[in-house]
Order: C-alpha cells, then sequence, then structure tokens
C-alpha cells in the first residue's frame, strides 16, 4: 500500500501526463535519448533533494516568505547539478544549454514542495520528489526513444537502423526532430494512457 | 426489389449478426452506401432543404478536379520527354502520366480508408464519404516521383492526427489533404523541395526547377513565359500547374454553390495586393516580380479553389470568409517573397488560417451582435426621448 503510493508518479499520477507539468523541457531535451536521461535524473535529483531539504526546514520557515526560501534552496540545488555537470559531462551540458538552469523554474519541483514536502517528513518526501522526478525523466525516455529512432535513426548515439534500408530508400523522419513531434508523442501516450487506465478521463 | 437490393439486405443482416462478420461491418457498410442508395430515411419531421448532401457535394468537387488532374496526367509526361528533348504524341503523354499517378492514389486510397475504417469500426460509426476528396487532393499537390511509402505515412499521419483525433469528417480543423502535404515537407524534406524532384524520371542535364524555385533564387530572366505558366506546361506538383484547368473547375464550383466565391475571389485580391506592395518596396528580385506572377506560380490557384474553400474548416460568416481569404492570400506572397526557405507558401498559409478560423468566426459574429445590441439601444432612447 506505502510502496503503490510512492510509485503513484510512475503512472497514475504521472507529472507530465496526469498533471501536465514541466511539458516545456520534455519537448525542448528529448530529440536524443543520451540528454533525456541526463535530464531526467537531474530532476530526480533537484527533485529529491529539495523536498528532503525543505521537509526538513518546514517548521522554521516562516508561511509568508516560504516561496523565496524554497526558491534559494532549488537554485542552489540547480546551480550545483549544472557545475556537476559542467565538469564531467560537458558534451551532453552543451547539448541541454540553459534546460538546465531552466529546472529551476519546472512546476514539477516547486509544485512537490508545495503539495508534499511542507506537509510531510523529510524521508516521504524524498522518496516522493525523487519518484516524481523519475516519472518525469521516463516519460523523457519514451518520448526520446522515438524522437532518436525515427528521427535520426540512432539510439544513445549508436546507428540502429542498418543502412541497407537508407539505399533502399528509408529517410529519416526531419519532423520528429522538431518539438512539435513531440508534443503529438506525448499526446498519443496520453492516449494510450487514458484508455487502458479509464478513472483518468476527464469529462 | 431487384436482386442486388435483395443480396445486400441479406448481407446486412449477416454482418450485423454474425460474430465473426460484425467486425467488418464498419467495412462492409461503407462499400454497401457507396454502391447502392442507403434505405434509411427520417421518420417524422423531415429535415431535407434540397437534394444537395456531403455525397453530391464530395461528387462536385471531384468532377471539379477532373480538368486539373486529366491535365496533370498529360504535362506529367510532357515535362518527362521534353527533358528527353522528344516531342511525345498526347496519349503517350497522358499515359504516362496517369501510370506515375495511379500507384499515388492507390496508396493515399488504402492507407487512408483503413484508418477511417478502422476508428469507424472503434466507434461504431458508419465510414463518412469526407476521406473521398482528400484521397484525390493528396496525389495532386505532391510531385509524381514522390516516394509512396512517404505517401502511406502521410495521409495515415493526416488521417489520423488532423480528423480522426478531433471526431471525424466535420470536426476537423485542419485541411487534412494539406496536413499530409506538410508532413511530408517537414519530415522528408529532400522529396519534396530542391530543382530535381518535379519531373517524373528526368534527364539528369536538364534543370527542370519550377518557376518559385527560380523567384526564391533571384533567377527571374528564366521564369517561363506567361501563356506557359497559365497553359501549366512547367514543372510542379500533379495536379496544380494549369490555372486553366483549375478555373474550369472554380467556375463549377462556383455555379453549384459548393465552394464560396467569396473565399476565392479575396485569396486572390489578397495575392495581388501584396504582390503590388512588394512592387513599391522593390529591394530584390523576388519583390519586383509582376503581381498577377503570383497567382500563375506553384499551388495559388489551386490552393485557392480546392483547399482554402473546405468547408469544414473555412470560416461560415461572410465578412469572416473575406478576412480568411485576404489574408491566406497576402500571408502566401510575404512567404514567398520573403522566406529563401519557402519557396511555396500557400500550403502554411492555408493551414495558419485554418487556425484562425474560430477566431475569425467568433470575431464577426460579435461584431454583428455588437451592432444589434447597440441599433437596439438608439432605437429604444429614440422613443423614450420622443
Amino acid at each position: 500500500m506505502l510502496l503503490k503510493k510512492y510509485l503513484g508518479p510512475l503512472n497514475k499520477e504521472n507529472p507530465i501526463l496526469v498533471q501536465v507539468l514541466g511539458v516545456c523541457s520534455a519537448l525542448a531535451v528529448t530529440a536524443q535519448v543520451k540528454p533525456a536521461v541526463v535530464m531526467g535524473i537531474s530532476v530526480a535529483v533537484v527533485c529529491g533533494f529539495s523536498n528532503l531539504i525543505l521537509s526538513l526546514l518546514r517548521n522554521t520557515i516562516p508561511q509568508r516568505v516560504r516561496i523565496i526560501v524554497q526558491l534559494v534552496i532549488v537554485a542552489a540545488l540547480v546551480i550545483i547539478v549544472d557545475q556537476f555537470l559542467k565538469a564531467y559531462f560537458y558534451d551532453i551540458s552543451k547539448m541541454l544549454s540553459v534546460f538546465v538552469s531552466l529546472i529551476i523554474t519546472n512546476c514539477i519541483v516547486m509544485g512537490r514542495i508545495e503539495a508534499f514536502a511542507l506537509s510531510h517528513k523529510p524521508i516521504p518526501s524524498f522518496i516522493d520528489g525523487l519518484a516524481n522526478g523519475i516519472g518525469y525523466g521516463l516519460v523523457l525516455l519514451i518520448v526520446s526513444f522515438f524522437r532518436e529512432l525515427l528521427g535520426s535513426g540512432t539510439l544513445w548515439n549508436h546507428q540502429v537502423i542498418p543502412q541497407s534500408f537508407y539505399s533502399n530508400g528509408y529517410l529519416n523522419n526531419g519532423l520528429m526532430v522538431l518539438p512539435p513531434m513531440a508534443l503529438i508523442i506525448i499526446g498519443v501516450i496520453i492516449w494510450i494512457q487514458r484508455s487502458i487506465h479509464k478513472e483518468l478521463q476527464e469529462e | 426489389m431487384s436482386r442486388i437490393e435483395k443480396t445486400s439486405e441479406k448481407l446486412t443482416r449477416k454482418f450485423k449478426t454474425n460474430k465473426g462478420l460484425s467486425h467488418f461491418y464498419a467495412l462492409f457498410d461503407a462499400i454497401d452506401k457507396f454502391l447502392l442508395t442507403p434505405d434509411s430515411t427520417t421518420i417524422r419531421g423531415s429535415h431535407i432543404r434540397d437534394s444537395v448532401d456531403v455525397k453530391r457535394l464530395m461528387t462536385t468537387v471531384m468532377i471539379a478536379l477532373t480538368p486539373s488532374l486529366f491535365f496533370g496526367f498529360w504535362n506529367t509526361g510532357y515535362q518527362h520527354f521534353l527533358s528527353y528533348g522528344i516531342q511525345a504524341a498526347f496519349w503517350k503523354c497522358f499515359g504516362f502520366g496517369f501510370l506515375k499517378w495511379l500507384p499515388i492514389v492507390l496508396v493515399t486510397y488504402i492507407s487512408g480508408l483503413a484508418v477511417e475504417v478502422f476508428f469507424a469500426q472503434i466507434r461504431k460509426e458508419e465510414v463518412a464519404e469526407g476521406f473521398f476528396v482528400t484521397g484525390m487532393l493528396i496525389p495532386m499537390i505532391l510531385p509524381p516521383e514522390i516516394p509512396l511509402w512517404t505517401v502511406a505515412v502521410a495521409t495515415i499521419f493526416a488521417t489520423l492526427f488532423a480528423k480522426e483525433v478531433f471526431g471525424g469528417t466535420g470536426y476537423n480543423f485542419l485541411n487534412p489533404a494539406l496536413v499530409a502535404r506538410a508532413f511530408i515537407f517537414f519530415a522528408f524534406p529532400s522529396v519534396i523541395s530542391g530543382d530535381s524532384i518535379w519531373i517524373a524520371d528526368k534527364a539528369d542535364a536538364f534543370t527542370g526547377a519550377t518557376p518559385l524555385a527560380d523567384v526564391a533564387l533571384g533567377n527571374i530572366s528564366s521564369l517561363p513565359s506567361i501563356k506557359d505558366m497559365f497553359l501549366g506546361t512547367i514543372p510542379g506538383c500533379l495536379g496544380e500547374t494549369s490555372t486553366l484547368a483549375i478555373l474550369i473547375g472554380a467556375a463549377l464550383l462556383i455555379v453549384t454553390n459548393v465552394a464560396s466565391w467569396r473565399i476565392i475571389l479575396s485569396v486572390i485580391i489578397g495575392g495581388l495586393a501584396a504582390g503590388f506592395t512588394f512592387n513599391l518596396i522593390g529591394t530584390t528580385p523576388a519583390m519586383s516580380i509582376p503581381p498577377y506572377y503570383h497567382l500563375l506560380m506553384g499551388g495559388f490557384m489551386f490552393g485557392a479553389v480546392f483547399m482554402a474553400t473546405d468547408p469544414v474548416t473555412s470560416p461560415h460568416t461572410n465578412s469572416g470568409k473575406l478576412i480568411y481569404g485576404l489574408l491566406i492570400g497576402i500571408l502566401t506572397v510575404v512567404i514567398r517573397v520573403c522566406n529563401k526557405g519557402y519557396a511555396e507558401g500557400m500550403m502554411l498559409s492555408i493551414l495558419l488560417m485554418n487556425v484562425f478560423t474560430p477566431l475569425i468566426d467568433y470575431l464577426s459574429i460579435q461584431r454583428n451582435i455588437n451592432k444589434r445590441v447597440s441599433r437596439w439601444n438608439s432605437a429604444k432612447s429614440n422613443k423614450n426621448s420622443r
């Protein structure tokens, strides 16, 4: 039961598919699998630790200034992640460009702090943040899988579609590399998810 | 009752009741309705104004398309033989073009109708007639050498995401035929742009650039003559080259009231106005071509007559139609002249205005309401003061 509650963000309470948060970055960084996975991990780390820290501080933060305190902590975590990527994964950090720093504006992070961390104990908050980040990363992984496979013919920068396809007239789908197609893929995922779980369908 | 009708009735019962066959009821029903007149009638309070129904409308559009289509057959062959320097006979050209067109149209119909039938079966609805015209339009706005699998992918994409997702025929807000073309245009740009794809099996030495490509590159001097462009003996998509053939179709559509003359006319006026304005600026070679050239080049007339007038995706109010048409014309010429990347602006500007159609309709209805409210108020105050 407890486990089910924490695994909610992976499917029925997915931040992108059900709550429709963080869609902007999901469209921007999913042209290839590699940056999408790194982005998913980054968001999970930021979301988990910001939830943990703010849950520890939740009784000492005055209600009126809580947003500013949250921002400072999230910003500090984002900068740490950004610097870490720049130091160890320079090419990916180049690819992700501003979208790592923009994790601070990702609605999932602030949303989980407000909705969960400020009213729950540290360990559950940490798990909740992590789970939401992973739920976000999971959608990124699915979207980027199709976009990279059909758009560039590669996966994790390795050629997957054999050369014989190309010499027989197969072409990479250029639309997959453009953000509109990411929106359509997310739409299709939502479509499939709601046909399986009918209780998620809106009136 | 003739024997055919009896068989149809028997089969209908069989398809409705039989467990295995009922999966294919939508498909059977579509074929049955296409071949025979449906026997279902309104039970009480008939609402028929005249005999023009969706089927009749679609048939009229099909007939209006035939001049452009037949000319397209001939022109495809003519351009092919011309690139080799051969003067081929009429029927040889015609046959060559027909054989180029046939596989494209078959692929379009099979892939599009497969999606339609699939959704009709899931929703337990009948297959609507809407796809018949769309399937005819798609091959006409594609180059003759298009790879068939891209046509299939684009048709499935367009039918699925531009039409069925929104509820099928009559509920789409984008023109499905143009969505199919836009999909190919963005997804596989190499098969639908450039200089080498507009003539089927072209000789390598022949350039084969379309007039629009010449304009985009600034080669105004190499544009074909006005007569060639008007008659349509120029390279281009299968059905779009001949302005004359399109005008014959347009006349039929306007006389039968199937297409709105307001839209066609305002698209033309918008294009001419934008072309004229660019002439006044006149800093680049593309800006200084005569405004009426824009009407003759590329898909301008085809778009104005057959695409912009789609009754589902164009405004319903008369003033809205004028605004919609004018903006399509203006945007097309602006894209053609200013954007070197997209030689043809017709497709993108119609799709953009399709998106704005509900807004245009809302505004013109709102304007009308406000006008009547103020008229009523002033009448009331006049009465009071008297």
